[in-house]
């Protein structure tokens, strides 16, 4: 049975932060109907920023309250410049061409980003793949049944598992409420509906795509670092496979639902979870994939996609 | 819903982009090679250089082999031109990236051959990228010399294709026989990658050898290359309760599966095979890795002279001390070398006559005498990780 709980936390936890990217993604289609594949990307970028930031702040404080703080925000802030930058020169002079120019444009800035980081210029790190720092201590925060007990029948929950949950959690709320409780949120969804007519009526169509861009990319930077505290790995194709992984879990839950994105990157999560665990891991990302497949061709919009076009 | 199919449509051709469509190698000749590179459609025989070609992953995830590889044998070629050369020439290297992909690194064989006309390849280090590579090798009647792929199926591609290394049978019986004879462990568990010939091969042997030898393997999981969460087959794992976890990964994952297996409360040591090589791996491990166990080619701590004073010439040029892919690539170059010397010609056949001969030639990392199956047949060293750092503990003659 403790085998049973231990997948089950280790797929929340995977879930989680297939969440938190997911939820940038959701974001930016909600409001431009881009799928932004950059993101993944912007989060790479991010890690990077957080990764240089604690090794200026060095060891002893980049694990205080205030060392972490600012590690997050050097990254958000950061990348939050970056996506106002990648919307206004590459996606901005395209808003008017077909979709699959940006699409295609999105596609280029990932591979620009994700190969760009690999040179070695001395200032970037160069391809191998490095060790996040422990910026927050990693320490069993509940253990269920004895962990000296030869037998190994324990379970363990570990803090940062539960702080990453929990920011995925809120910052849900905070988009949710963002977006249907105030006025800017109720431009971009204005935006969403039709940018031309939003112009009209007296929106800054320019400005609420540039914030959401923005809000999109620091969403990015905050899960990527919540990510690269839990595997500890940092590389510049991370952003590739993860990025992938969110969009499947965005779609799955409803592209540009935001809730749905957190629901469907948990089901995705515990979905690989269970199948490595259970069978072989061989069937993980064919059963992943399958569970996709499966639930476009019962509800083409996602689990809590609305047909509607009111959808951010 | 077209929209939505559009999206998925270019999602799948981003996953198998960045699996397949890459750009063009990136050409990156060694500082002697600046000359000869710009010989072009001239046959190397009429330039005083004699070019050779050189595949690695300078760039990707497993760079530090490609680099510590180019160091090798830059050294040892250094070392070859300032002795005078072969036949009153001087050697030069062209060097291709392959990015730790298979289908790069056939791409750069078959330029160094049909383009670049090299007397002789040097490379590659994954067993999955030299097998990419040695039936180009073949068709082209170009040696090659692949410095410490361990895989068996390289060397029976065809007889133009050699290594100065053990192969993985070997690595695993290695492993093995430690694991139950000086450990005398009874229960280990086995986690693969499933995506990597080097992986599957020490795996097979390693499971075969541990059971006859009286052990028993409890449990046998497998990952993918690029996965960073192990945690699900770690705790299928750890409900086994093996003695010790067997990971004949690349040290890119085994520092990762390290710290999960850690954080799962599994404190029993990992072994590994020669993958976990690198200085990076106690970076990416921390002190998850403390008391683990790999078989490797050579030992810093080896005092022989020779060994010490490679690590010396290598500091000195490099900073920092050789890993035993830099050892290896130094032996390749070293026998490549000697080889040319002692061939009737540079003609392609002569060479690989002349390698084929090599006879207790004495390598950094083992004297190299060549079998009727182009494999070096040499000892392996088991180290242990000790205070992020490697000990020597036992030597395994074949």
């Amino acid at each position: 049975m403790s085998e049973f709980f231990q997948h089950l936390i280790n797929g929340l936890a995977a879930g989680t932060i297939y969440a938190l990217v997911a939820l940038g993604y959701t974001m930016v289609y909600g409001v431009l109907r881009l799928i932004n594949f950059a993101h993944g990307d912007v989060m790479m970028v991010g890690v990077y920023m957080g990764y240089a930031t604690a090794n200026q702040l060095g060891r002893a404080n980049q694990s205080s309250f205030l060392g972490v703080l600012a590690i997050f925000f050097v990254a958000m802030a950061g990348c939050a410049l970056m996506g106002f930058l990648i919307e206004r020169f590459a996606y901005r002079p395209l808003r008017e061409k077909p979709r699959l120019t940006a699409l295609i444009t999105a596609i280029g800035i990932s591979f620009a980003l994700s190969y760009g980081f690999q040179l070695d210029f001395g200032f970037l790190p160069g391809a191998a793949p490095r060790a996040f720092p422990e910026v927050i201590r990693p320490v069993e925060w509940l253990v269920f049944g004895n962990p000296e007990d030869p037998d190994g029948h324990s379970v363990v929950i570990w803090n940062y598992q539960v702080i990453s949950f929990a920011i995925a959690l809120s910052l849900m709320g905070l988009l949710q409420y963002f977006v249907f409780r105030t006025r800017f949120g109720r431009a971009m969804r204005a935006v969403s509906f039709d940018h031309r007519v939003a112009a009209l009526m007296g929106i800054p169509t320019d400005r609420v795509i540039a914030v959401t861009f923005m809000l999109g990319s620091s969403l990015a930077a905050g899960a990527g670092i919540l990510y690269a505290i839990k595997d500890t790995a940092v590389q510049p194709l991370m952003g590739l496979y993860l990025g992938l992984k969110a969009f499947v879990a965005a779609v799955i839950g409803g592209i540009g639902h935001v809730p749905g994105a957190v629901v469907g990157a948990l089901l995705l999560g515990l979905i690989e979870e269970f199948v490595v665990g259970y069978t072989a891991s061989s069937w993980r990302d064919a059963v992943a994939f399958g569970f996709l497949i499966v639930v476009l061709l019962v509800r083409p919009e996602g689990l809590f996609g609305r047909v509607t076009a009111e959808k951010v | 819903m077209r929209w939505l199919s559009l999206a998925l449509v270019a999602t799948s051709l981003v996953w198998f982009g960045c699996e397949k469509k890459q750009p063009k190698p990136t050409e990156a000749p060694s500082a002697a090679a600046g000359e000869a590179g710009k010989s072009g459609g001239v046959t190397p025989a009429e330039t005083d250089t004699l070019l050779l070609g050189e595949i690695g992953s300078l760039t990707g995830g497993e760079a530090t082999f490609g680099i510590s590889t180019r160091n090798g044998i830059d050294l040892a070629l250094k070392e070859a031109n300032e002795a005078g050369g072969v036949k009153g020439k001087k050697l030069a290297v062209r060097v291709y990236d392959d990015q730790g992909k298979p289908e790069e690194a056939a791409n750069a064989a078959t330029r160094l051959i049909s383009q670049d006309k090299v007397l002789l390849i040097l490379g590659e280090v994954a067993s999955s990228n030299s097998l990419a590579m040695a039936p180009k090798a073949q068709e082209g009647k170009v040696p090659m010399i692949t410095p410490s792929s361990t895989n068996i199926k390289v060397t029976e591609v065809g007889d133009y294709i050699f290594r100065v290394c053990f192969i993985d049978p070997f690595q695993g019986f290695v492993m093995a026989k430690f694991a139950r004879e000086n450990l005398k462990l009874n229960r280990a568990a086995v986690l693969k990658d499933q995506k990597s010939d080097y992986s599957l091969g020490l795996t097979d042997v390693f499971t075969r050898k541990f059971a006859e030898l009286g052990g028993k393997i409890v449990a046998t999981e497998a990952y993918s290359k690029g996965d960073t969460d192990f945690r699900a087959q770690l705790t299928a794992i750890k409900k086994q309760k093996p003695e010790a976890i067997y990971v004949p990964g690349y040290y890119t994952d085994v520092g990762i599966v390290a710290r999960q297996a850690r954080e799962l409360g599994i404190k029993v040591p990992l072994l590994g095979g020669d993958g976990w090589d690198s200085e990076k791996l106690f970076e990416l491990g921390g002190t998850a890795l403390q008391g683990s166990f790999f078989s490797n080619h050579y030992s810093p701590e080896d005092p022989s002279p020779a060994v010490q004073k490679f690590i010396a010439d290598y500091k000195a040029a490099y900073g920092g001390v050789p890993d035993s892919l830099a050892a290896l690539g130094y032996d390749a170059a070293k026998v490549a070398v000697d080889a040319m010397k002692r061939a009737n010609d540079l003609s392609g056949p002569a060479i690989r006559d002349a390698i084929a001969a090599t006879k207790n030639f004495p390598g950094v990392a083992g004297n190299i005498t060549l079998d009727e199956h182009r494999n070096a047949v040499k000892p392996a060293v088991v180290l242990e990780v000790v205070e992020g750092k490697t000990k020597y503990v036992a030597t395994v003659a074949p």
